[in-house]
């Protein structure tokens, strides 16, 4: 029997209850705060390539300067994205996508955000294999000319693009709905224009990181 | 003698609840101006399948025929919606009828929406005003947010929002877009605002908010036009403050 009384039974506050709304958030802000970031800042390095060998092979150097660089990448790079990517699989898994029947914008977005999610995931595996860890051991050089050896097979290179377009729309996406997750765009004229400045967004950093690739062959 | 127009229908069916779904057809008179409700009772009065054979009525629910109740959701021609808004004229044929598969399927089109009930109860969707002693008139609310307020009123509890939400399924906890709306509509009112922590422990809970994927299906199904994502977006922003400061406060 159900009971009728007024007060429903109160849920006991404790932590485990709050421990999916606390994970979600750390998803939202690791995306954001060291992914997101550091993501742009790679692109932005990488379009030196754009500017030639030599200017490429400097700002290599100059980032390898950088002190304690393996905890830098371990703490703010490898952690984060190793959470964001379980738990991002993990949200995906319990969604069941309706884009066939409810075909509007936002559903589209939400769907391709679970699928850039993906191959992101993939192309930084091989992507982090290839230009960090088989560098460490093998002890070939990272240099302009290594990226190149690999992105003149065609195959990679195509791999590389959807690989670059999917990470940067990932990103894009995730800004417009982080800024809802963070309760920072309410209503539906402010979530239209965050869309589009996102999608301005997407449009720079998705030109770029392709040109960039380009650069290397 | 003219050939009478008809109206083809294809109709999800189940006998009970743990028997499987199957499909029939029914073909049945056209008339100007029908909509869904209609051309269902057109089969409950003549309960003739498309190839002639005589069935089980198609059971359904429906009360008000005026879009004010919510009884009468199905998804029509895939998509949820209500019956007794939906003319028939602008619908392709044949003109398919499924039951909201995120309830429990009873009987045909009818589901069990209680789990919507019962979120109501979680988040305490009420105006706490009983005492044991009179406590007087509650404060004026400006007009402005009764307008803003009136429109979460509206809400009728159909279930659209929770059907058409990729992330209200078996799989997943969520409470839906239904009860977290009308956690803002009571947490806005100046009385109700004295349980509003109490309904933002269930919002920053394993039901709660944090299942919103953002696709926004919700507002775009709601019969009823109702502001359901901007009233998640504003649940975020105060959820996130709560589970803040009430962890800050341990």
């Amino acid at each position: 029997m159900r009971s009728n009384s007024l007060t429903a039974d109160l849920q006991p506050i404790n932590k485990n209850i709050r421990k999916r709304f606390v994970l979600s958030r750390l998803h939202s802000l690791a995306g954001i705060v060291p992914l997101g970031i550091f993501m742009v800042e790679h692109l932005l390095t990488n379009s030196t390539a754009l500017l030639g060998r030599e200017k490429y092979n400097e700002q290599i150097h100059l980032i390898q300067s950088i002190p304690f660089l393996p905890l830098l990448e371990i703490f703010l790079v490898a952690i984060p994205l190793i959470f964001h990517a379980g738990y991002g699989i993990y949200l995906s898994m319990i969604s069941k996508s309706n884009t066939q029947t409810y075909k509007y914008e936002r559903n589209r977005l939400f769907f391709f955000q679970r699928v850039t999610g993906i191959t992101t995931l993939v192309f930084i595996i091989y992507h982090v294999w290839s230009f960090r860890l088989a560098p460490v051991f093998y002890g070939t050089e990272i240099n302009f000319d290594l990226v190149n050896s690999h992105l003149e097979n065609v195959f990679v290179f195509s791999f590389y693009v959807i690989g670059v377009v999917g990470a940067v729309f990932h990103f894009s996406n995730g800004i417009r709905t982080g800024l809802i997750t963070w309760g920072v765009t309410k209503g539906p004229a402010s979530q239209r224009i965050a869309q589009r400045i996102c999608l301005l967004f997407f449009a720079v950093f998705g030109v770029l990181g392709v040109t960039s690739l380009f650069a290397f062959i | 003698m003219s050939a009478e127009k008809v109206i083809r229908l294809k109709v999800k069916r189940k006998d009970q609840m743990d028997s499987e779904s199957y499909w029939e057809e029914f073909a049945i008179p056209y008339r100007p101006n029908m909509n869904v409700i209609s051309a269902l009772m057109e089969i409950q009065r003549n309960p003739v399948n498309a190839e002639g054979t005589k069935v089980r009525s198609v059971a359904w629910e429906y009360n008000c025929l005026e879009e004010v109740c919510g009884a009468c959701s199905m998804r029509i021609n895939g998509k949820v919606r209500q019956a007794c808004s939906t003319l028939v004229e602008k619908l392709e044929q044949p003109i398919q009828l499924e039951p909201m598969e995120t309830f429990p399927v009873e009987k045909d089109l009818v589901v069990d929406r209680q789990r919507m009930f019962d979120a109501l109860q979680k988040i305490k969707g009420w105006i706490p005003i009983d005492g044991t002693y009179a406590m007087g008139s509650g404060p004026l609310i400006s007009s402005r947010e009764q307008q803003e307020a009136y429109k979460f009123s509206t809400c009728m509890t159909c279930g659209c929002c929770l059907d058409a939400c990729p992330n209200v399924n078996s799989g997943s906890p969520f409470i839906g877009p239904q009860a977290l709306a009308q956690t803002k509509y009571f947490n806005m009112h100046p009385t109700g605002k004295l349980t509003k922590n109490e309904r933002l422990e269930v919002v920053i809970g394993d039901e709660g908010i944090s299942n919103c994927g953002n696709s926004q299906n919700c507002v775009e199904v709601c019969p009823k036009d109702i502001p359901l994502t901007t009233a998640l977006a504003e649940l975020n922003h105060e959820a996130n403050r709560y589970a803040l400061w009430s962890w800050l406060k341990k």
